[in-house]
C-alpha cells in the first residue's frame, strides 16, 4: 500500500512528529469494514437488551467529563451514548460519539467498555478504537468526602476526539491533524484517576485527579484534573406522575483541563474548559444531558458541545436466574 | 452420601444466614438511629416513594417488596421494625459487603420518603391501616 509522510505538531509535546499516512481512498475498504462491525455489534448488543431487560432511569448526575461516587447498581447495565460536535480554529469541524456499556459487577466495583470513532467534515470518518474502564470503592461507607479509584486501559489512535479528558498537553492543534495521519498512530494507555466525591443536601461536588501514562512510547506522565457541582432542581418526589418536572431535571457546572506532564507540570501550554451541564431523566426512559463548554485560553477550541443519551436495563442477568419473576 | 448431606447442610446454614442478614444494623450510629421520618405517614410522600420505588428498587426487591431470587424482603419484622434512622443509614450507606448499594445519589428527602413507603407496607402477612396502592400505579 502506497504510504505518504505526514509532517505535524504534537500538541501534547510540541514536538515535530512524522507519522505515516495512508491516503483515504486506499484504506476505503478498511473504513467500512470496522464501521459495519460496529454496526453490527451495536445493533446485537441493543436488539438482546430490548427483549431482556426493563429500563429505568439512573441514579447519576448530569456530568460528561467528571465522575461522582456513584457507581453502576449490582446487575445493572448501563448503555450510554456521548456525542461531541466542536470546530477548532483553523480547523475542519468534527463530531465524535463513543458508546458506553457499563455494567454494575458488584456494589464496590463497576466496570465498563466504550468505543468510538468520529466524523471530521471534508476528511473522513474512522474508528477510534476502545476503552475498558474500572472504578472501585475502597471505603464501604458513606464520608463527607467519598474515595474512587479509577483504573482504565485505552487502545486508541491519535484521530480519537471524544474528548472524555484532558491531560497533559492536550491542545487545539491536536484536532487539526487530517484523520489519515492521525489514524495511524495508535496509543494504549494507562489511565488512573482519583475520584473524590460528596453529597451535601441535595449538591454533589465531585473533584477528579487524573494521571495517564503512555505504554507504548517512552512519554512521561500526563496529569489533569476536572471538577463538577451539581443538584437536582427539587429534591422531593411528586405524588403523581409528571413528565417535564422539576423532579426529572438536574443542572449543574464543569470545569476540567490538563496540568501538563512529569517534565513541566502546570496549567499553561494545555488546554481548559468550563460550561454549565443539564439532565433530564424522562420518566420510564432515557435520561438525555446536553452541556455546551467554552474554551478557557487560546489552546482550547472556542465551545465544545456535547450531549448524551442513557438508557438503564435494571438486573439484565435476573432472567436467567432461578425464580425469577 | 456423606459430602451430599453435609453440602445440604452448608446450603441451608447459608440460606438461613443470607435472610436473616442484619449485619448493616451493627454500623449505625446511635445518633443516625434516633433520626424520624419528616415525612412518615403522610399519604403524599408515600405516594411519592412509591414512584421512587417503583423505579429504583422494585426489580431488585420485587414490585411488592417481598424480595427476588437472592434479594431480600422488605416486609420482614427485620425491616419493618427498624428505626427509620436504622434504615435510613441502610439507603445512604448501602451495604456494599452484601450488594446493597449506596442511594446516597438520592436526595434526603426523597430517602425519607422511601422509607415512608416502605413502612406503609407492613409485614408480610399483616394488613396495614394505609394500604397503599401498588407501586407505579399512582
Amino acid at each position: 500500500m502506497q504510504q505518504i509522510v505526514c509532517s505535524n505538531i504534537d500538541g501534547r509535546s510540541g514536538r515535530k512528529l512524522d507519522l505515516k499516512c495512508i491516503p483515504p481512498s486506499c484504506n476505503w475498504f478498511a473504513n467500512i469494514q470496522s464501521k459495519e462491525i460496529v454496526k453490527l455489534i451495536s445493533a446485537l448488543c441493543l436488539l438482546a437488551l430490548a427483549i431482556l431487560a426493563t429500563p429505568a432511569a439512573a441514579q447519576e448526575w448530569p456530568y460528561f467529563v467528571t465522575y461522582s461516587h456513584a457507581l453502576e447498581e449490582p446487575g445493572n447495565l448501563e448503555v450510554e451514548f456521548k456525542g461531541v460536535q466542536a470546530t477548532p480554529k483553523f480547523g475542519n469541524a468534527f463530531s465524535s460519539g463513543t458508546i458506553e456499556f457499563e455494567y454494575g459487577a458488584t456494589a464496590w466495583w463497576t466496570t465498563e467498555v466504550y468505543l468510538s470513532g468520529q466524523h471530521t467534515s471534508n476528511d473522513s470518518t474512522v474508528f477510534n478504537g476502545y476503552r475498558w474502564e474500572n472504578r472501585f470503592r475502597p471505603l464501604l461507607r458513606e464520608h463527607f468526602i467519598n474515595p474512587v479509584l479509577y483504573v482504565e486501559y485505552e487502545n486508541l489512535n491519535a484521530a480519537d476526539r471524544s474528548l472524555l479528558e484532558i491531560v497533559g498537553h492536550d491542545s487545539i492543534s491536536d484536532l487539526r491533524i487530517p484523520n489519515a495521519a492521525a489514524r495511524s498512530v495508535t496509543e494504549r494507555e494507562l489511565e488512573l484517576k482519583l475520584i473524590l466525591s460528596s453529597n451535601v443536601r441535595g449538591w454533589n461536588i465531585s473533584e477528579n485527579f487524573i494521571s495517564e501514562k503512555n505504554l507504548t512510547e517512552p512519554e512521561p506522565w500526563e496529569f489533569g484534573y476536572a471538577f463538577g457541582v451539581s443538584r437536582p432542581l427539587a429534591l422531593k418526589a411528586g405524588s403523581k406522575d409528571c413528565f417535564f418536572c422539576r423532579e426529572n431535571l438536574s443542572a449543574g457546572a464543569e470545569i476540567y483541563g490538563g496540568l501538563g506532564d512529569m517534565d513541566s507540570f502546570g496549567l499553561k501550554e494545555t488546554s481548559h474548559y468550563a460550561g454549565p451541564t443539564v439532565a433530564f431523566d424522562i420518566p420510564h426512559g432515557p435520561t438525555i444531558g446536553f452541556s455546551p463548554s467554552f474554551g478557557l485560553n487560546a489552546n482550547s477550541v472556542g465551545a465544545i458541545f456535547r450531549f448524551k443519551v442513557s438508557y438503564e436495563f435494571q438486573q439484565i442477568f435476573s432472567h436467567f436466574h432461578r425464580g425469577a419473576r | 452420601m456423606k459430602r451430599a448431606r453435609f453440602s445440604i447442610w452448608i446450603l441451608l446454614a447459608a440460606s438461613v444466614c443470607t435472610a436473616a442478614d442484619t449485619g448493616w444494623l451493627k454500623h449505625v450510629s446511635d445518633a443516625e438511629r434516633a433520626r424520624t421520618n419528616p415525612f412518615a405517614g403522610q399519604s403524599d410522600a408515600i405516594a411519592g416513594g412509591s414512584r421512587l420505588f417503583a423505579e429504583h428498587c422494585s426489580k431488585c426487591h420485587g414490585e411488592d417488596a417481598l424480595g427476588r431470587g437472592k434479594r431480600p424482603s422488605l416486609r420482614t419484622k427485620e425491616v419493618q421494625q427498624a428505626s427509620d434512622g436504622e434504615l435510613f443509614s441502610l439507603l445512604k450507606n448501602g451495604y456494599l459487603k452484601k450488594g446493597m448499594p449506596s442511594w446516597s445519589a438520592l436526595p434526603e428527602a426523597s430517602r425519607w420518603q422511601l422509607i415512608a413507603y416502605v413502612k406503609s407496607l407492613g409485614e408480610h402477612g399483616t394488613t396495614n391501616a394505609a394500604s397503599p396502592a401498588p407501586v407505579g400505579r399512582q
